[in-house]
């Protein structure tokens, strides 16, 4: 049995262990952006001089040979589906039983003049890094478009670097999709605390470019100019599909799969950033597009490659970030602004928040957002899946804080 | 489309960027010293030309941070630095003659540690703090550079003189006169030197630690202990002891850290028994209690950290003077490896040395006759001053500040083995958070791969951990958490995590260590 995996990221190395670890199988990884499995969710602190790339290596080189896992380097750009073969950018022809594809995502774009001007781009591949270090040696002023997770990133490692970052979020205030006004305030403080200029409710029109055909300043839709020699366009990601889509695989906004992560193709699976559910999981989006959603979904599809596909349940949705100094956790459904039949309760010390949404109706709490205090994930976890009333959670709040010892606790009570 | 682009280079990390006048400066230096070492005295000055060498030694390891860093912090905390070891260095080399010494030395060091602590407050005391190892990889100082070398020879070098040319040092002994004669009515030797500038470094770095760490209320309480610990009871308190003529005796060290304590005889507890001071046989006892019952009640409450990130004199200047060093340790398998095989090594050897000096000396010296003093001396040497201080503080900017501590302490062997089997110490691994970013694994001063543990939700029990916490400062997600708690559970994955959230995958583990 030949098992392949088209990408190395966490969704792809994640199935490939899970193969290993039921069945001796053989299996190839291929992927066209690194030698080995690297965490992406630190490319930030490469940048930063805080690690180097080897360090983002979760798994040390001899791991993969001594696990059996064969991986090649390559970019793959068609999928022979009737000679069940992947074809790779050097002629070179991997052929499978069951495949994987595993192939991320791509930064987006929107058509905006000169965003492929050079000093344009977004971050997402190492090569994108590398290029960003090769762009901003010389910079002294830069532009962030886009508030989102690497926007924030983005923002922050300029600014290490002593550039003037001007940070250009289109909404209000920040991340209002997701937080409630106290948590963006708090977020937006972290942010201006660092030098950076944070320009909300302010859209990008245009990059102008000079003669070189190098980025030097951006337009807003307002009317304003600002200078900078880097642009970086961090306005989300899409899954990346054009394998899939060189192949006749049916794609959407993603590669189109079932809930046990078959593609329209026999034999043919994908998981992680790149997948578009068919039918969206109760109160999910049908793209999810996250180091932990990849991880879980990798180990899922596992079961599929191995031959006997088992219907996805997505976990307890968490996740976590962190905006500058600011840590944030977030566990279960906590919507920007309660819907009707819920209810919240906010706790704020000036620098740390805790919000916890619950059903009006039985109290039962239904997710916490936490920003500066560290949650124990199983404990919240327990709650949520338990149906733990507000009373319950705030008389045990103790229990599940993971904050480091001696650190002074901030008052939550009914 | 993204066009991926095959042909760009592998990132290894950013370019190491020692800056070009950095590299011109310390390879002077070395040009300098060479000529000085094979004898051609070009100015006929050797004075001079120390002083050259160390000036420009000292102006490469200043000058050498990468442009554009906003941590490169205030120039008036580096000029002080920069002429505080520039007025040390032409008062070593005697330009000053008229000028007692001790003036001379208290101005320049004075300078330095001023200059130190401008530095750390202007690069680590604004805003509400955070963790800041941005350029830690990019800065040759702290990266392995030419200039880390050269300052690993320095320090190297002063540890060479210290235990085998003391008399080369004379200079700097004597300007410790007017403090040893308050302290303890007696002149400076090399040790009381060494002691000083021991605690005085602590001291200085440990309140640049505590600028650095000020967000974090552990990292707080720790540095705040370590500046104590090694400033009252490695260094005032001996001292003070012995002014008062009681033995000079070191509340926070112990068999096996300090053998001569339990061993027989003249070469540690029978003179401290016999010593006409009254708190002697109080002091033998107190190390024996504190060796068979404090070590192992302590340890099972608290793991090993309770000694050796907030007590241990080594461990002190480790987690200060270390501090900017502590991403340097080998975190490989293989060194994993090597560190059980030494460091247990190193408490067989101790421990059979200690029982045997005692059959020794209840025979009356008939098992080893006059051997016995050798032993006593041989391992001193070995391990209390080669290991130790040469490689164990030498080595620092090489190879971190914890070598000692994870390859040859023996006291680390024995709170490890405790701490390991029998402690309600851990390291709590929050659920399935973890983005495996590798800053734990990094920043680990023991060269615990503690991402390892944490991607896949287990818990970290290690026999080295000795509990500083960095991990958890560093870990950008909150996945980590030290923690003193039940001994149930402790070696597992917590238990009402479901394998939704975490992962946890057996074999591969199993495969890569072959030692459980
Ligand atoms: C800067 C940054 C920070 C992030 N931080 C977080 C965070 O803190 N928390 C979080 O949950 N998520 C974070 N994410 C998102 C997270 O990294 C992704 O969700 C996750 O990496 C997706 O994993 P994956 O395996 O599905 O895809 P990827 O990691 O994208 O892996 C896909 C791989 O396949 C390769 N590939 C694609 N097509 C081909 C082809 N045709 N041939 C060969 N190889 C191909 C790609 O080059 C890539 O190496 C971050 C993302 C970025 C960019
Ligand atoms: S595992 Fe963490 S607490 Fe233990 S020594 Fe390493 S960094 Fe310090
Ligand atoms: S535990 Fe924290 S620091 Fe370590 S790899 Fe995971 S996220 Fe990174």
């Amino acid at each position: 049995m030949r098992i392949v995996i088209v990408g190395n990221g966490i969704t792809g190395v994640t199935a490939a262990r899970h193969v290993r670890k039921a069945a001796d199988h053989s299996i190839t990884i291929i992927s066209g952006e690194t030698d080995f499995h690297f965490a992406r969710t630190a490319l930030m602190y490469i940048y930063m001089g805080d690690l180097r790339y080897e360090d983002t290596k979760p798994y040390a080189d001899e791991f993969w040979a001594r696990n059996g896992l064969e991986l090649v380097l390559g970019h793959a750009v068609r999928v022979d589906t009737a000679a069940r073969c992947v074809v790779l950018a050097s002629g070179e022809r991997v052929s499978y039983d069951r495949l994987l594809l595993a192939t991320g995502s791509v930064p987006n774009r929107f058509g905006w003049e000169g965003e492929y001007a050079e000093g344009v781009q977004g971050l997402y591949s190492l090569q994108d890094l590398e290029r960003m270090e090769a762009s901003t040696t010389d910079v002294t002023s830069a532009v962030v478009v886009g508030g989102g997770l690497i926007g924030v990133e983005m923002a922050e490692m300029l600014a290490t670097r002593g550039i003037d970052v001007t940070f250009v979020v289109r909404e209000q205030r920040y991340m209002e999709y997701l937080l409630a006004p106290d948590e963006s305030s708090l977020v937006e403080s972290a942010i201006r605390a660092h030098g950076v200029t944070l320009e909300l409710g302010a859209e990008l029109k245009r990059i102008e470019v000079d003669e070189a055909g190098r980025a030097c300043a951006t337009h807003l839709t307002d009317g304003r100019r600002i200078e900078g020699s880097f642009v970086g366009l961090a306005v989300g990601v899409r899954p990346r599909i054009d394998l899939a889509k060189a192949s006749g695989i049916e794609s959407g906004l993603g590669i189109l799969v079932d809930d046990h992560f078959r593609t329209s193709t026999e034999n043919v699976f994908a998981a992680g950033d790149c997948a578009e559910f068919r039918k969206p999981f109760p109160g999910r989006k049908p793209v999810e597009q996250l180091w932990y959603t990849g991880r879980s979904q990798g180990r899922q599809v596992a079961a599929g490659l191995l031959g006997s596909p088992q219907a996805y349940e997505p976990p307890l949705f968490f996740n976590s970030a962190k905006f500058f100094d600011l840590e944030y956790q977030t566990y279960g459904i906590v919507p920007a602004a309660v819907s009707e039949g819920q209810q919240e309760q906010f706790w704020t010390d000036g620098e740390r928040s805790i919000r916890i949404v619950y059903r009006s109706a039985d109290q039962v709490v239904l997710g916490v957002n936490a920003f500066g205090i560290r949650l124990r994930q199983n404990v919240w976890s327990h709650w949520l899946r338990n149906g733990a009333t507000l009373d319950r959670v705030l008389a045990g709040f103790d229990q599940c804080l993971f904050d480091p010892e001696f650190t002074l606790r901030m008052e939550v009570a009914a | 489309m993204e066009r991926l682009d095959p042909t760009l280079a592998l990132a290894s990390g950013p370019s190491k960027s020692t800056s070009r006048s950095a590299q011109v400066m310390a390879g002077l230096a070395l040009l300098l010293g060479v000529v000085y070492l094979f004898g051609l005295h070009p100015f006929n000055q050797p004075p001079v030309l120390v002083a050259a060498v160390g000036l420009l030694l000292s102006a490469a390891v200043i000058a050498d941070r990468p442009s554009g860093d906003p941590l490169s912090g205030s120039r008036l905390g580096k000029s002080l630095i920069f002429g505080g070891l520039a007025f040390g260095v032409l008062a070593l080399a005697g330009l000053w003659r008229v000028i007692p010494d001790w003036i001379l030395l208290t101005v320049s060091t004075g300078a330095v540690c001023a200059g130190t602590v401008v530095l750390a407050r202007a690069r680590y005391g604004h805003g509400s703090g955070g963790i800041r190892n941005h350029g830690v990889f990019t800065t040759p100082m702290l990266s392995r550079g030419g200039v880390a070398w050269i300052a690993a020879i320095v320090l190297t070098g002063f540890y060479v003189l210290l235990y085998w040319f003391p008399q080369s040092l004379e200079g700097i002994i004597r300007t410790i006169d007017p403090i040893s004669y308050t302290l303890r009515g007696v002149p400076s030797d090399q040790w009381f030197m060494y002691g000083t500038f021991y605690s005085l470094a602590v001291l200085v770095m440990g309140v640049r630690a505590l600028y650095r760490y000020r967000h974090d209320r552990y990292q707080r309480w720790r540095t705040v202990s370590v500046i104590l610990a090694q400033g009252f009871l490695a260094y005032l308190l001996p001292h003070i002891l012995a002014a008062f003529n009681e033995p000079e005796f070191y509340f926070s060290y112990f068999w096996p850290l300090k053998p001569e304590y339990l061993w027989p005889g003249d070469f540690g507890s029978g003179w401290i028994w016999n010593h006409p001071g009254r708190l002697g046989r109080f002091m033998v006892i107190w190390g024996a209690v504190i060796s068979f019952v404090g070590v192992p009640v302590l340890t099972y409450y608290f793991g090993k950290r309770w000694y050796c990130s907030w007590v241990c004199g080594c461990g002190c200047l480790a987690e200060t003077a270390g501090d900017p060093y502590r991403h340097l340790a080998d975190s490989s398998v293989r060194s994993w490896q090597i560190e059980r095989w030494m460091i247990h090594g190193v408490l067989v050897l101790v421990t059979f040395g200690t029982a045997i000096l005692w059959i020794n000396s209840a025979m009356e010296g008939g098992l080893l006759g006059s051997f016995s003093g050798g032993f006593a001396r041989v391992y001193g040497f070995v391990f209390g001053s080669v290991f130790a201080g040469v490689i164990g503080v030498g080595f620092y900017p090489l190879m971190g500040a914890r070598v000692w501590c994870r390859f040859g302490c023996p006291q680390a062997a024995i709170l490890g083995l405790i701490q390991r089997f029998y402690s309600r110490f851990r390291i709590t691994t929050n659920g399935g958070q973890c983005i495996s970013c590798g800053n734990c694994t990094t920043y680990c001063e023991m060269g615990i791969d503690v991402r390892w543990y944490a991607q896949r939700g287990q818990n970290i029990v290690r026999a080295s951990c000795v509990g500083c916490g960095m991990c958890a400062s560093v870990c950008p997600r909150g996945v980590l958490k030290l923690e003193n708690s039940s001994l149930e559970g402790r070696l597992n994955g917590p238990v009402l995590i479901t394998s939704d959230e975490v992962d946890v995958l057996e074999e591969d583990w199993a495969a890569s260590v072959s030692w459980k």
